[in-house]
């Protein structure tokens, strides 16, 4: 099976038209990057598709493109994160991820050590999470045409018997959890923009989800709904909920957590935590009675250790989110408006 | 946070505005303006409104600077930008606001010009640097707050010799709007109930607080210079209502921490050896005002924007139905609007005050509607209120 190698240099090379082309100069980076690095059974089938069974319950499937600059950041890089996100995304239904798609868009003269960085890291987060990526594909666009690398990822996952999540149950009297402090990624992507040129002691908190979730939803499987608070932040991903279930919120300023960095540079830049993207937490909503009971289950967690029941939710016709302030004010938490920040997932 | 947390306290804020419903006279009404946008948005942000009485009324005053922008001068920046070759830089907000047409500098960006958001006009000089094949506008707005900034580069600018680099300058200065506001028709016919104002907290660190004494002489309206933290808001509240009650009226300082009566004399040189006065500047809302902004001096009349691109003053087309001009001299609420909600929000914005976080009709929207909603019932279960 062994072809001729082309000269493909992974160290000094740059992405070219031609490994886009769909001759041999692509085969080769399959091979020599991609193949090598997701190593599975499934891609050593040498197919177009990957053919799998999937365990007895219902099937999710979530899509996430992946676009963030810059490519690295203390934390992660678009590669892991490409990983975490669509995970994630499946998880929150309360299903169990099995595999991923990866399809990247590569910008002609891109470096293929960096490509390489990128992959390799793609391939320990999927490893790590136990969750193979089993089919890809690969197009690579003209110089200027692309921003060096960006990356879809899709998922399958299966839910278990008897969970039936979804952003449309949430009633009136439940709590809402969250699973630790929030801003973490975006204050981290901010603080490496060029132009604002300040150190935060940060980084981002990209990670999988899914044995946290696992966790809880086997102690208590009555979770009405989970959502990972990504673009938009909590407030966003929170008034989402509310407009879905038809429901409002009543949160407590106080009992969120923030880490004291991402408060100190949110102050600097007149942001607003609550709007600020996370990458590696989750927002739950359950009835009040399990509402401890799953908090417990959350902090025995490593990624939950610093979760908080953070707030009720409330009947109310206009479906508003709002909050009682540190201050003893109460003041609503409407939807993102506008958005300048930099692109951050 | 050290500095800031403080003058968060909500034991201490309950403090304060108890003590505001105890010396407020139940037979009289205090219309207080807080001059500046920062107040405006901090009022929101922190719930005031909810623990004053209803016979203290808050008046959003005109210091937001993108709001009071005329629509001309907008348009004037969306021209430049569609030079060809020419890299326009400028403060967040001001790419959301909509002029002549709803063209704003977003939409002139989606159309392929270079137009770039910047956090410190000193980036300008670096993009600069960066272009020399290019010319860079620094589009500069705000009050005397983000003028010692401006002025700096331009100072740089010269000391480099840098031939690509300019500003269109747009700075106003507060105490001329603060005139401006008391010599409207409205103010003249009584129209407009204002009985004190609540001075800006940033600007003043700049200009001092001497600036503010005519108010109290020639127009019989106290002045608090309060800080942007809650606490700062809710203590000028209660000194202003102290002056009312006891027939006082004086400039007083809430924040001493940071305000002296003659302000940043370094800050001001700086902006002495740059700009001049303008003899005349159009206001959104208010007019033209005389004397009440800044251009640049002669002596660096080569990076002024206006003159290296014989720009000519446009004038803008105002959506009739807006009540932005209204609002910004203090008459009307942004409740009054029939745009306002629907169809003219933030991500939607007609009018400049619902562009800015700091403008009355954004914090209105983004806050205020929940006030409407309960009509000042709080509906937190009362276990929970201090959980």
């Amino acid at each position: 099976m062994s072809r001729p190698s082309l000269g493909l240099n992974l160290r000094t090379g740059r992405v070219e038209m031609v490994h886009g082309s769909g001759g041999r100069a692509m085969a080769e980076l399959i091979d020599r990057l991609f193949a090598q690095a997701f190593d599975n059974e499934w891609l050593a089938q040498g197919n177009d598709q990957a053919r799998f069974s999937l365990p007895p319950g219902r099937v999710v499937m979530a899509t996430d493109s992946h676009v963030v600059s810059p490519l690295f950041f203390p934390g992660g890089d678009i590669g892991s994160l490409s990983v975490h996100g669509t995970i994630n995304d499946i998880t929150m239904s309360g299903a169990r991820p099995c595999y991923l798609s990866a399809g990247f868009i590569l910008e002609e003269g891109f470096p293929l050590a960096d490509l390489k960085r990128i992959v390799d890291s793609m391939a320990a987060a999927s490893k790590a999470a136990g969750v193979p990526i089993v089919t890809g594909d690969t197009k690579v666009v003209e110089r200027g045409k692309g921003d060096g690398v960006f990356i879809n990822t899709t998922g399958i996952g299966v839910v278990p018997e008897g969970l039936d999540l979804s952003g449309d149950k949430a009633q009136p009297g439940d709590a809402i959890l969250l699973s630790g402090p929030i801003g973490d990624h975006g204050v981290t992507i901010l603080s490496l923009r060029e132009s604002l040129g300040f150190e935060a002691d940060i980084q981002s908190d990209s990670q999988a989800l899914h044995t946290l979730v696992a966790a809880m939803v086997e102690v208590v499987p009555q979770i009405r709904c989970m959502r990972d608070p990504t673009r938009g932040g909590l407030a966003n991903t929170l008034n989402e909920l509310a407009k879905q279930s038809g429901v409002g919120m009543q949160l407590f300023e106080k009992r969120i957590p923030v880490r004291e960095p991402v408060r100190a540079a949110c102050e600097f830049l007149g942001l607003d935590p609550l709007y600020v993207a996370n990458e590696g937490k989750l927002i739950a909503i359950c009835p009040q009675d399990r509402a401890e009971q799953l908090l417990e289950t959350m902090r025995v967690h490593p990624q939950g250790r610093e979760a908080a029941i953070i707030g009720r939710v409330i009947e109310d016709p206009h479906h508003f989110v709002q909050m009682e302030t540190v201050f003893g004010g109460n003041r609503m938490v409407d939807w993102l408006n506008g958005e300048l920040l930099p692109r951050i997932c | 946070m050290k500095y800031v947390d403080e003058f968060r306290d909500g034991d201490k804020a309950r403090a304060i505005a108890g003590q505001i419903r105890v010396e407020a006279d139940p037979a009289r009404t205090y219309h207080l303006m807080e001059f500046c946008g920062g107040h405006t948005h901090a009022i929101f942000r922190y719930g005031i409104p909810g623990l004053l009485p209803d016979n203290v009324k808050l008046i959003h005053g005109p210091g937001c600077p993108v709001c009071v922008l005329p629509i001309g001068r907008l348009d004037m920046a969306v021209e430049l930008a569609r030079r060809p070759d020419l890299i326009l830089c400028t403060y967040g907000d001001m790419l959301r606001v909509p002029g002549s047409g709803r063209v704003s500098l977003m939409k002139v960006r989606a159309e392929g010009t270079d137009v770039r958001m910047l956090y410190s006009p000193a980036d300008a000089i670096r993009i600069a640097q960066q272009n020399p094949d290019r010319q860079v506008v620094f589009f500069a707005i705000g009050f005397e707050t983000t003028t010692p900034p401006t002025a700096l580069v331009l100072e740089q600018a010269k000391k480099l010799g840098l031939t690509n680099f300019s500003v269109f300058c747009n700075h106003v200065l507060t105490p001329a709007a603060m005139h401006a506001i008391l010599n409207t028709p409205e103010a003249d016919s009584g129209a407009l109930q204002l009985d004190g104002f609540i001075g800006p907290a940033h600007v003043s660190t700049v200009i001092g607080s001497a600036p503010y004494e005519p108010f109290p002489e020639q127009y019989a309206k106290p002045v608090v210079i309060a800080g942007f933290e809650p606490l700062d808001v809710l203590q000028a509240i209660l000194m202003l209502i102290r002056q009312l009650n006891d027939g006082r009226c004086e400039v007083e300082n809430e924040f001493t921490r940071a305000v002296t009566r003659e302000g940043n004399a370094k800050a001001n040189a700086l902006v002495a050896r740059v700009f001049e006065l303008r003899k005349s500047f159009e206001w959104r809302g208010l007019g033209a005002i005389p004397e009440s902004a800044l251009q640049i001096r002669a002596d660096y009349a080569e990076f002024d924007a206006e003159k290296r691109f014989a720009l000519t003053q446009l004038e803008g087309r105002e959506n009739k139905a807006c009540e932005c001009p209204a609002i910004l001299r203090g008459v009307k609420n942004p409740r009054d609007c029939t745009l306002f909600g629907d169809p003219c929000t933030p991500d939607n914005p007609l009018g400049s005050c619902m562009v800015s976080s700091e403008g009355a009709c954004a914090a209105y929207y983004s806050y205020g509607r929940l006030s409407d909603s309960t009509k000042g019932e709080s509906r937190i279960p009362a276990q929970e209120v201090s959980a």
